[in-house]
């Protein structure tokens, strides 16, 4: 496909701007990145996201898609020749859905909590330590959750590989690690290796300063 | 052909997104009317992690949730007529719409009813009003003029909307607050009714009175 105008508003601190960012790369998809500064909008990002206001705005020849899980099944509808996103069988896509909006909606919602409460809620902690064995369980011997490769799982668990780690560190609590969730911890060593997440996930000096400024201040 | 088992509630909307699916596609059903105060032991099994309704059950396979049971349903049988549209971007609005409709607007209903004094009630109401006014344009840009958001047929959209009518209109009878206003969505309220009588809906929705009894059987039981 040529002459094809791809665009995405994104933030650096966005786990969900970074999704589409890898699922563009995982198709060798060039595309125009806009960065945008959250704690001032720009009208562009209001135009294209007048309900949600909020990043990533994704623009294909102009016409613009928002929510990341939205945008992740459009990029794999409308790039056929690259490697998969989802997977063909229709109930092993229901599954891989399933899942992402489970950590779409479970792990981010415990995540936000133990954010806003610094680590302080232990009902918080310790539903977030349930629901990571939960997803761990999904994992079974699989290297990624999509198989061999990553694929929309992958991809949506990036909050936990980065996100959640950078908060954990941040509140000092252990959520997530090699004693609390093995296979799980395996996976995420596995996926922050992949040449597309390295190049694509912001480095953890980056993030810490963001979410805990008093604590880690920025050079 | 593999058998087709759905764990539902008659009371839910979310059971009845994937019922309507179910008809529109023609599949045989066995629909097994759960007790969520005692849950079965299939239902446990089939959704261990939410424990919820609806559980679709296409031979030993068990998908949850609504919106990845229809989008399964679509997919799975592919002959029938297309839930979702075929095109990527309108797929993609369809989904966002689905989105917004499920986890932004419906909720604005609940926050309605709950808020506490005259000033509350009355941001409540008015963000659910935008929206509904939001869902409109949504729906003329759908539509193109035809009867649903599917265009000639329902589709997607139509059922993640059209499944939560039946709540909407007890909640006007039990709020006395005309949600559906006919002055702020003329084009919706004229779809809702064309949507209710569907074939492939009409014996699904359940009726506002039984839905009323149910509400005030629960203010009883308290």
């Amino acid at each position: 496909m040529t002459n094809e105008e791809v665009r995405v508003i994104g933030a650096m601190e966005s786990a969900f701007s970074r999704r589409v960012e890898i699922a563009l790369k995982m198709k060798g998809v060039k595309y125009e990145y806009v960065l945008e500064n959250l704690s001032n909008k720009s009208p562009e990002l209001l135009k294209y996201n007048p309900i949600h206001k909020k990043v990533p705005v994704f623009l294909h020849n102009g016409r613009p898609i928002v929510e990341s899980l939205v945008i992740l099944e459009y990029i794999d509808e409308t790039w056929t020749s690259g490697p998969s996103i989802l997977p063909k069988d229709p109930y092993e896509r229901a599954i891989s859905r399933f899942w992402a909006n489970f950590i779409d909606t479970k792990i981010l919602g415990a995540l936000t909590k133990i954010y806003i409460s610094k680590g302080k809620e232990q009902d918080a902690n310790e539903e977030i330590v349930e629901l990571l064995s939960i997803l761990e369980n999904e994992l079974k011997d699989k290297k990624f959750f999509g198989g061999e490769s990553i694929g929309l799982v992958d991809i949506v668990a990036n909050l936990i590989a980065l996100w959640l780690d950078v908060i954990q560190q941040g509140v000092g609590k252990e959520i997530f690690t090699k004693q609390t969730h093995p296979k799980l911890f395996k996976w995420s060593e596995e996926y922050m290796n992949c040449s597309i997440i390295k190049e694509t996930l912001p480095p953890r000096a980056d993030l810490l300063p963001h979410y805990f400024p008093s604590a880690y201040a920025s050079k | 052909m593999a058998a087709v088992k759905l764990l539902g509630f008659w009371a839910s909307p979310f059971v009845n997104r994937v019922q309507i699916a179910l008809n529109l596609k023609s599949i045989s059903y066995e629909l097994i009317e759960e007790n969520l105060r005692a849950k079965s032991q299939l239902l446990l099994e089939s959704n261990p992690v939410h424990k919820k309704v609806p559980v679709l059950i296409h031979g030993d396979k068990p998908i949850s949730e609504s919106l990845v049971i229809v989008e399964y349903i679509d997919e799975a049988w592919s002959d029938g007529p297309s839930i979702l549209p075929s095109d990527p971007f309108a797929r993609a609005t369809a989904r966002f719409w689905a989105a917004y409709i499920t986890d932004k607007w419906w909720p604005l209903l609940t926050e309605y009813r709950t808020a506490e004094g005259e000033e509350a009630k009355a941001a409540a109401k008015e963000k659910f009003f935008e929206g509904l006014v939001l869902l409109e344009e949504a729906f003329v840009k759908s539509s193109q003029g035809k009867g649903y958001f599917g265009g000639e047929n329902i589709g997607y959209l139509d059922v993640v909307l059209g499944s939560l009518l039946a709540w909407l209109r007890v909640r006007e009878v039990t709020q006395n607050v005309t949600f559906l206003d006919k002055t702020k969505a003329p084009e919706l309220a004229a779809w809702a009714d064309r949507f209710t009588l569907n074939p492939a809906v009409v014996n699904v929705l359940p009726k506002t009175q039984k839905l009323v009894d149910f509400i005030n059987s629960f203010t009883k039981a308290s």
